[in-house]
Order: structure tokens, then sequence, then C-alpha cells
């Protein structure tokens, strides 16, 4: 099980300063490499011995994968461009706060200045039979400890559980997802551009990993169109202290309202699932209604239906059915009515 | 190169979790290799079958054009059976080797399938077929010793012709009973550690040790399968075999294979009628049918 240590384990380290240097790189090790973008997600993994890579390529000196560019068609944002950046960039502010917002939500300042936004989207899971080494589904056993009568799976999912119950701990996923973004990845044969919602995955069609990327592969940058810019934008976070925790739920959404009504929306959330969800029922539902709190209630309930809870989980079907109610209808329309008694 | 993965459970225990993937290659690549050296030994060096007598014309006169070999029931179950395995071992062994899908789901809903079809097949076969063609019995055993003998060199009369099935085809049904029901019994259990619509879910079934055990014996039937799969469509599509592929299609085969390959003491097959009237197949009249 995870031995803890305070010295890093014996492995290769190699420094690449492009990335098609990179990519060689991994694709020549296949399993035995493994990526290190801000180390936030990597060190943890590898101090407790849990996986033992053969080389670490670290991207830190790679100059094309980091920064933010700007233009006509969006923005581009390097996958070693680092969360806070993320925050403090004018134009994300401006017309993307949506992604600020839920940037500036993750971990703690200090994290945020070492992580980056390529480590944010493709984190492994933090379910701690996983992380502790236990031989479950996603390390490749045959059981999933934490969906037992037993286990601890408070923080567990409650959508699209298939054998794993983990799930995605992403903030900026859900954001990426409602502004649409594209992640590019730079593949053994080429580039490949592909929809924030599909990068994502869950136990059906991988059990061992959380995205697409296949050893070989690497996330080089996220671009966000500029379909949603200056839309009006709702990102909430809920998590057991204030600072520095992963979220038990967040929802991001994007929405477009004319005269009244709402035109055009994206909503995601995470923390449900093993992977974010874009709740498309629910934007379908939503669309041509007004944003008030008689459509987010119906979005809420739309939104939870088929969950099915585990032994200490239950609480995050209504925080789910509350959060995208207040992300259609607004936090006022949302506020609980107190029980007095009657 | 351990052909089991093992793991150390939460208990300090260590308990096996699944064969080893390469295992999926030496299946294939074991099925391949005896798919080309029978290949091989068929082209260039395999005699002429030959066999112990031939029938009197009386007994020739009586046998139908087409002499019916299996039921449309038979037929069905044969399909289906073949779809839901070779659905199951798609989905479980794509994913091994790099394709994604949603394999779970249909790994389940064709195991479940290939349950219900086997057993449909046991109480068909137990109750409505004659069970024992598909057994082995004294004379093949005799008839092997036969053929393996003048194989060898030695003499030995030749072996009489088939009953219904010939020996290989018995064997063959012997090891897909193994691997078939090994995976299935496996399999069934191993649905409650998912979510079906036919239980709830109870990982705590068995020990650790037990289930490990259940999926090794569940991956190592299952990578049998492929080899034996191979074979199984390797002989359909062979030449040679062509009459009783066809048969598995149209329920028959005809006169002249039957009378060559087939003993018609062993498997009896007689119009009542005049011959003409058992074509397409109709089982009118005729025994043994199967």
């Amino acid at each position: 099980m995870a031995v803890i240590r305070d010295v890093m384990p014996a492995f290769d380290l190699v420094q690449p300063n492009s990335i098609s240097d990179a990519q060689k790189l991994l694709e020549q090790q296949g399993e035995n490499g493994w990526v290190l973008a801000g180390g936030m997600d990597s060190f943890d993994w590898l101090k407790d011995r849990i996986k033992k890579p053969k080389v670490v390529v670290d991207l830190s000196g790679i100059a094309e994968l980091k920064g933010i560019r700007t233009g006509a068609d969006g923005i581009e944002i390097g996958a070693m461009t680092t969360l806070t950046e993320v925050v403090q960039h004018p134009v994300i502010r401006e017309k993307y706060k949506l992604l600020a917002e839920s940037a500036e939500l993750v971990a703690s300042p200090q994290i945020r200045n070492q992580g980056t936004i390529g480590g944010n989207v493709s984190q492994d899971t933090r379910c701690w039979y996983y992380r502790a080494g236990w031989p479950c589904y996603r390390a490749g056993g045959n059981i999933c400890y934490a969906d037992t009568p037993e286990g601890r799976n408070r923080e567990h999912a409650i959508l699209h559980a298939e054998r794993c119950v983990a799930v995605n701990p992403s903030d900026s996923a859900p954001a990426l997802i409602a502004l649409d973004a594209k992640f590019v990845i730079r593949t053994p044969t080429g580039e490949r551009v592909v929809d924030a919602e599909d990068y994502f995955i869950g136990p059906e069609i991988d059990i061992t990993r959380l995205h697409i990327l296949q050893p070989g592969d690497l996330l080089t940058a996220v671009r966000i169109p500029p379909t949603w810019a200056g839309a009006r934008f709702y990102f909430e976070k809920v998590r057991d202290r204030n600072v520095w925790d992963f979220p038990l739920l967040n929802v991001a959404s994007a929405m477009v309202v004319s005269n009244g009504s709402i035109e055009r929306i994206r909503i995601a959330v995470n923390g449900a699932a093993a992977r974010p969800l874009r709740l498309k029922v629910v934007e379908d539902a939503v669309r041509g209604k007004p944003p008030n709190a008689a459509t987010g209630e119906m979005a809420g309930k739309l939104a939870v239906q088929g969950a099915v809870p585990l032994q200490f989980n239950a609480y995050k079907i209504p925080l789910m059915r509350n959060l995208v109610k207040r992300a259609i209808g607004g936090v006022e329309e949302a506020t609980w009515t107190p029980y007095n008694g009657q | 190169m351990d052909p089991l993965q093992w793991a150390i459970d939460p208990w300090g225990k260590i308990v096996p979790i699944h064969i080893a993937w390469f295992l999926i290659w030496v299946a294939a690549i074991t099925g391949l290799l005896f798919l080309m050296v029978h290949a091989i030994y068929v082209r260039y060096f395999a005699k002429a079958k030959e066999f112990a007598s031939s029938d009197s014309p009386l007994i020739a006169a009586r046998v139908p054009e087409h002499v019916p070999r299996h039921s449309l029931t038979a037929r069905l179950f044969h399909w289906i059976m073949a779809a839901s395995m070779f659905t199951l071992l798609f989905t479980a062994f794509l994913p091994k080797v790099g394709f994604q899908f949603d394999w779970v789901t249909y790994h389940w809903i064709a195991g479940s399938v290939l349950t219900v079809s086997i057993l449909f097949h046991v109480i068909h076969a137990s109750f409505f077929m004659d069970f024992w063609s598909i057994w082995p019995d004294r004379i093949d055993l005799r008839d092997a010793r036969r053929r393996i003998l003048r194989f060898v060199g030695k003499a030995a009369p030749p072996p009489d012709r088939f009953a219904k099935y010939p020996l290989e085809n018995k064997l063959y049904h012997g090891a897909i009973i193994a691997a078939g029901l090994s995976s299935i019994v496996t399999g069934v259990f191993m649905m409650f550690r998912v979510r079906t619509i036919f239980f709830p879910r109870n990982p705590y079934l068995f020990t650790d040790m037990t289930w490990g055990t259940m999926y090794v014996l569940h991956g190592l039937a299952g990578v049998g399968l492929i080899a034996l799969i191979m074979m199984h469509v390797y002989f359909g599509l062979r030449p040679e075999k062509r009459a009783i592929t066809k048969s598995m299609i149209f329920g028959w085969m005809s006169r002249d294979f039957y009378l060559k390959e087939h003993d018609p003491t062993r498997w009896p097959v007689e119009a009542s009628a005049s011959p003409s009237k058992s074509q397409g197949a109709k089982t009118e009249g005729l025994t043994n049918a199967g």
C-alpha cells in the first residue's frame, strides 16, 4: 500500500524543449513514460510509490506550451500555462470570466502558481482507495472498494458509475465545456483537435483513465472560440472547506439571453461522474424559456434524472439539482426557504 | 512471464486478479499456427480417407437426396450462440488492444443471451434430440486408434464411417463445453460485480481469492475460446467440410456426402416414402433427424 516518503523514487528525467521532441519521447517510452506538467498530481503518485514510471518527461522547458494567445478566433491557452496566469489574464477576465472564476477556485494560490491548465484537466481522480494503492478496477484489479456497502464514498459518483465510482476532480473542465473549448492533442500520427467534452471518458470506455490521451499523446493547448465571449456566466463550486479543496460538485454555465428568454446555453457539472457531464437534456429543455426560478427548478430536476446514490453520497442529488437550478435561475431565485415549523 | 496478474488485497493476502493479457496473443498465435500446420498437412501430406465398407444398394436407395441433419431449432441455436460468442469475444478483447467503446454493457447482454441459449440447448439436446450422438462412443475410440496406427504406418483395419458427428466434432464440442461453461458460470457470478437488470450488485459474494480465481478462470476460458473459435471458423470454411457447414445453414446434407462419410447403421436416416418427398429437409417420415 501507500508508502509516503520524502524523497522522489529513481527514474530517468528528460527535459525536452519542443513539443515534437516531447511527443517523440512519450511515444518511445509508451506505458513507461510519465508526463510531468506542474507536478501537483504527479508528485503524490511518485512519492507514494503507487505509480512507478521509468521515464518522466518534464514539459516545463517547452516555451511553445506556455502562454495565452488571443486573436479574432478566440484564445489559445498553452497546456503549460499556470492557473494563476489564466486567472489574471485580462482577456479571459473580460470575455471568458467563467474560466477565470473556475480556475481561481482551484486549491490554493501556491498550487495555482504551479499547477497548469493542462494538468488541471488531465489530473487523475482523487478516490482514496485508488490513490492509496488498493488493487481496484481503476488500478487494474477487479473490485471497486468505494462501491461496497461499507465503502467510504461520500465524494463519489451519482451518475454513470460503471464498476468504478470515482469522479473527475477538475474545476476548469466544466467551464471549458461550457465555453465550447477545443483541446489540441499531439499524437504519433499528427495533431488532433477534440471538443472539450470528448476529451473526458468514463469507466465504460476505459476504466484506467479519465481522458482520451493514450501513451504517446500530449495535450498541447486549449482553444476557446469567441462563440460565448461575454455571455452570462455562472460558476459555483461546493467543497468541504472554502480553500484548498477539491469539489464535491461544481457547475458551469454560459448563457445568452435575448428578450427575456434563453437563446443559447451550455451547462456542465463535475464531481458527479468520472467525467465532467455536459447537460444537453437541460440545455434543450431550457432554451426559449426565461432564466428564472421555475425554469431552474425544472432544469435541476432534469439534471439529476438517473442519478443513483451510493451509501454515503445521497446528498449529492439535491446538491446537483440546486446547483443547476442556481446556474439557470440565479442565486437569489434559488435561495432555500427556511423551515418555519408549519 | 507470469501468466497471471497478482495483487495484495486489503487484508494483506496475495490474490490473483486477472490473467496476463499477453495470453490473448498466445491464444491467437496458437490458433493461427494450428490452422497453418493443418492446411499444409492437408494440402501436401494427407492421404485420402479410407473407410471399412460401403453400403448395399438397398440401403443407399432408401436414403433421401437431402439428408436432414440439423433442425431449424438447432440451427437457430447455433447461430444465436455464434453471434453472442463473437460479441463476447470482441467486447472482451478489442478494448485490450486499444479500441475504446462502452464494452461492459454489450458484454453482459451478450453473455446473458449466450447463457439463455445454452440453457435452452441443454434442455433441447437432452429431451428432444439424440443426446448421445455428440458424445464419443466405443466405436469412435476404436476407430481413433485405428486411424492413428494407420497414420504412423502400422497395420490396422480401416475405420468405420462416422456416426452423425465425427470424433473430431465430438472432441471439439467437449472443449467448447469446458471453455463455454467456465466462462458462463464465472460470468454469471461476475455480473454481481456490475450493475445489471438481473440482481442487486454484491461484490461481497465471495472472498477476494475466490473472486480472483473466478476472474482468472473467466480470462483463461476467454482466451481459450479465441483459439477454439478460430479453428471452428477455419474448418467451417474448408472445402472438404463445406457440406457440413451448409447443413448448419440449410439443415440438410447431400445424399452423396452422407453415404461417403457417414455410416447409416450408426446414423440411420431413412425415408419411408419416396426420396423426393424429403426435399428441403422436411423431417416427415425420417428417423433421428437431430
